[in-house]
């Protein structure tokens, strides 16, 4: 790209500063723990949600293997419950939520703007300080006696029955919570004030858009979720009468309010990845987005409207059959700009000049996967269908499909598509896209025999199924689905730590991308850039069809020279 | 229940299955065609327009409003149309019919509480009457449950504080899966049981019967049923065979054994002759029946008894209680030939145990005995 070009060129003529970069500008721990600079939050968030991540799954890994026989195998019913509460609340709320916005919305959003860094830089040190704090008090939790709730909480079973470590855990997680809604205080902030000269609204790279948008999920919908937790704290400490109706409360509000957060929480997990797909689309088809309005537009759409569809999770819970009807029809709304964004993805590729790299890999997996999440969806919004299918292993298949195929492909994404940017690195190109396939069969293999378990009726947080043994079959399919999904996710954890270690350097811009974080150095220097960028051209500025005569021209060349009808794709550089 | 090892379906057992069968077919297949769209097309222009191909690429597009609007009108329209089907059949599954049988169900953890009309309970299982509506109304003693019949397509919450309902009309007879379906606690898993759906007469009869699937039985009529379950009809007919002497009438009357020496039949001899059949082998006979010691429990072998002292001199006495046995037709008594209950015993030795209440239909052979003596 011309404009990647002149910026490195620029920077080659300065080899001092050029060395400096954020990872080796300070070397002690203090360095790290006090840091101001998004680059480095952003990779404290990565170690320690990844920790979390694998905490996780360790649980679920747990869950499956107990799930192989109708009577269980190792674990008495209530370990079992705590097992699958931890799992659940490990993934949601130290890694879904937390993930993609505090890694890569934080590490990218100064850079694709043309920033030097977050509004607040203190405010964002402290909000990963609250996010450990949170995680390690449900850590605590875990380890003093474990929770058996569910991580959903559902009173006045967690504020008045459960004699376990609800308080403890609720309370990290009121605190986690506030590591959101700072961290949306500084996006938004960021977004609307830090842009370059040039860098307009309808020159954001989607991501942006994206972040944008879960942002203000997590600042309106955060505090509701954060009191909400912490009157169940109040009811289960000091008998505040408020849910249980022994004490004269309702426990149904606590469904109102819990999913108030809840589902709008679902888009926060879900819309990051959005945005990282559309990087990833639009850079692996080396053209501008396909309809960039309408996917700019959609996420706000789906930010909205994801505010007023929290009743679709209680159509069966004894709230009135108007408010389902309402409530059902939104539903069938929000689906609409969810298409939106999957025809025009699926668009963009059309006359493109696709690179099926590994981040595309990804992406494209992505795109399968989700689209059968999101119709699968339709069944739960329809009212009719879900008073059947509400809470059994339809509805674990469903949200695993889009929280698992959705936000956790988009995090592979992100993470092998930013990573020679964040480390400077370059990793094994062939593993990477050998992780993509396993993630992807082994994935499937988990998770559709559960579409057809809760079709059957199986219902979900069940231990045993002794009572009906032909759940069986299906349960051993998924959890042998589970192991080849656990070795897709184990492979990233060596072969990205070993490209630390000998991987190739990456240069500013391995994948030929466009975008301001690419015209920088790879590690970029604590400041960002050298100098502040003046954005001159369009977003996603490609031009299809003069690098597709470039390419036939170097295809011609190349079948000149050697007839061996290889194509002529190039991997890195 | 019948199932191989990847069954694909629920059994349809209610007046919603059938439309909800509908709409989830309905979705499976949008499901199915727009999973295809997308998937063939991504694939399809990811390897013609892989970098290189010679594909054409000239005039790209980068927006197209009429493709915009078609894809945004399409699945709104859709989607309104299955909004409109899933809410009819929804706001159906709200409306229970005037003429509902009302039954009541309390959740506690971790087990169902069920009270009927006439104040006949049970736990953990439901008896329904076929082809009538029923509608549930529920409530808990502590948390939250959910009453879920997979087959019925029916789930409703069973909040603590106040009542919910539910109806649905059973359409076939059969057991079905009763789960507690809202995490509940330690034993959430095991919170559940079956669901009875019976013929209206056999259930009005079971309910009659103060919630007994069996009524109470005379021990003659217990042995009758006894004496044909663990197989002693096999061999012991109405006349002597070569393998076994008739046991009609033996009470009383003196017995010749093979060693030459002899009793009266009296209710000690047969108690050791079941359960040690070769301290005394009857003259003529060899060792072929089987030892029932530790097989039959006392209960049972008094039963036995009762019923070889009457067998073929009486019929097996009615019970004594006054419990109203007769409310069906079914309920037919009388049938008290050996022969018949040779043939009640054969339909006993080959009907699962677990059979469902529907076998019993229109067999007026299967007396007030063995009717209802079945299905314990």
């Amino acid at each position: 790209m011309s404009s990647t070009g002149k910026v490195t060129g620029e920077l080659q003529h300065q080899p001092q500063t050029e060395e400096v970069n954020y990872l080796n500008n300070g070397h002690t721990i203090a360095s790290w723990l006090l840091t101001g600079d998004h680059k480095r939050i952003a990779m404290l968030y990565l170690i320690s949600t990844t920790f979390f991540f694998f905490l996780g799954s360790l649980a679920a890994g747990l869950v499956r293997f107990e799930l192989t026989s109708p009577a269980g195998v190792v674990l008495e019913s209530e370990t079992y419950n705590k097992v699958f509460s931890s799992h659940g609340i490990l993934m949601i709320f130290t890694f879904l939520v937390v993930a993609i916005p505090a890694i890569f919305g934080n590490f990218l959003i100064p850079l694709m703007i043309g920033a030097r860094d977050l509004a607040f830089p203190r405010l964002n040190l402290a909000s990963w300080y609250m996010f450990m704090t949170g995680g390690i008090l449900i850590l605590i939790g875990f380890i003093a006696g474990g929770v058996d709730t569910g991580w959903t909480f559902y009173t006045p079973y967690s504020s008045m029955y459960s004699n376990t470590q609800v308080s403890l855990v609720l309370v990290g997680v009121f605190i986690g919570g506030f590591s959101s809604i700072t961290t949306g205080v500084n996006f938004v902030a960021t977004i609307h004030k830090m842009r370059a000269p040039g860098m307009t609204w309808f020159r954001l790279p989607l991501f942006v858009w994206a972040m944008y948008a879960t942002s203000l999920l997590l600042i309106l919908g955060t505090p509701v979720v954060a009191i909400t937790l912490l009157l169940v704290v109040f009811e289960r400490l000091f008998k505040l009468p408020i849910f249980s109706p022994e004490l004269g409360g309702d426990p149904v509000l606590f469904q109102h309010l819990f999913w108030f957060y809840s589902h709008p929480a679902v888009y926060i997990m879900i819309l990051p990845a959005f945005g990282v797909i559309s990087e990833l689309i639009a850079n692996f088809s080396r053209k501008r987005i396909f309809g960039y309005h309408f996917v700019a537009f959609s996420s706000i759409a789906i930010a909205g409207l994801g505010f007023l569809v929290w009743g679709h999770h209680m159509f069966v819970s004894s709230q009135s059959m108007y408010e389902s009807v309402v409530f059902s029809l939104i539903s069938f709304l929000v689906a609409v700009p969810s298409a939106i964004k999957i025809f025009n993805w699926t668009t963009t590729m059309y006359k493109g000049n696709v690179r099926l790299q590994s981040p595309m890999l990804f992406a494209i997996f992505f795109l399968l996967i989700f689209t059968v999440g999101g119709l699968t969806g339709l069944y739960l919004g329809c009212i009719g269908t879900d008073v059947h299918l509400t809470a059994t292993y339809f509805v674990v298949a469903h949200f695993h499909y889009v929280m698992v195929g959705g936000t956790m492909l988009g995090f592979l994404g992100a993470l092998h598509y930013w990573w020679p940017k964040m480390t400077g690195r370059l990793y094994s190109e062939n593993i990477a896209r050998a992780t993509a396939y396993i993630v992807f069969v082994g994935f499937n293999l988990t998770f559709f025999p559960q579409f057809i378990l809760g079709w059957m009726g199986m219902p979900r947080r069940y231990h045993y199924y002794y009572f009906a043994p032909e759940f069986q079959a299906y349960h051993i399919m998924s959890s042998l689905g589970a192991s080849v999904l656990g070795l897709g996710f184990i492979l990233p954890a060596f072969y990205l730590t070993m490209s630390l270690i000998n991987g190739k350097k990456a240069g500013p811009n391995p994948w030929q991308a466009h975008g301001l974080e690419w015209e920088t150095s790879s590690p970029p220097p604590t400041a960002n850039f050298l100098e502040t960028p003046i954005v001159m051209d369009e977003v996603y500025d490609f031009d299809p069809v003069s690098e597709h005569q470039q390419n036939m021209a170097d295809l011609e060349k190349r079948e000149a020279s050697d007839n061996d009808g290889n194509m002529p794709i190039e991997d890195h550089d | 229940m019948q199932f191989t090892n990847f069954p694909l379906a629920p059994p349809s057992a209610s007046n919603f299955s059938q439309e909800y069968d509908v709409l989830f077919y309905t979705l499976t297949g949008l499901t199915v065609f727009f999973t295809l769209v997308v998937s063939v097309a991504v694939i399809f222009f990811a390897i013609r327009y892989r970098q290189g191909t010679k594909a054409d690429r000239s005039r790209p597009m980068y927006e197209n409003l009429f493709l915009e609007l078609t894809w945004t009108i399409v699945p709104l329209v859709l989607g309104l149309v299955m909004f409109y089907f899933g809410t009819s059949l929804y706001v159906k599954m709200r409306t229970p019919p005037r003429n509902s049988t009302e039954i009541f169900v309390i959740g506690k953890q971790w087990m169902w509480h069920v009270q009927h009309g006439n104040g006949v309970r049970e736990n953990n299982t439901l008896h329904v009457p076929v082809g009538q509506p029923v509608k549930l109304t529920m409530i808990s003693q502590d948390v939250l449950h959910a009453f879920y019949i997979p087959a019925f397509r029916v789930q409703e919450h069973v909040v603590p504080g106040r009542y919910t309902q539910l109806w649905f009309t059973a359409t076939q007879a059969g057991e079905y899966h009763l789960f507690c379906n809202m995490y509940c606690g330690t034993q959430h898993s095991e919170m559940g049981g079956k669901v009875v759906a019976m013929p209206p007469k056999e259930f009005a009869e079971w309910l009659a019967n103060g919630g007994q699937s069996v009524a109470p039985m005379s021990m003659e009529q217990a042995g009758a049923k006894l004496f044909n379950k663990v197989g002693c009809n096999n061999c012991h007919g109405a006349e002597d065979t070569l393998r076994a002497p008739s046991l009609n009438g033996i009470f009383g009357k003196r017995r010749v054994f093979a060693d030459g020496t002899s009793l009266i039949a009296d209710e000690e001899y047969m108690r050791s002759s079941i359960l040690r059949p070769y301290d005394h082998i009857t003259a003529g006979y060899g060792q072929t029946m089987p030892v029932y010691e530790g097989q039959l429990t006392e209960e049972d072998v008094l039963n036995l008894v009762a019923y070889m002292k009457v067998m073929g001199t009486s019929s097996p006495n009615p019970p004594t209680s006054n419990i109203n046995r007769h409310s069906g037709p079914s309920a037919v008594s009388g049938s008290n030939e050996a022969t018949s209950l040779a043939a009640n015993a054969a339909q006993w030795n080959t009907a699962d145990p677990d059979a469902t209440p529907t076998r019993r239909v229109g067999s007026p052979a299967v007396g007030a005995v063995a009717a209802q003596g079945r299905n314990r």
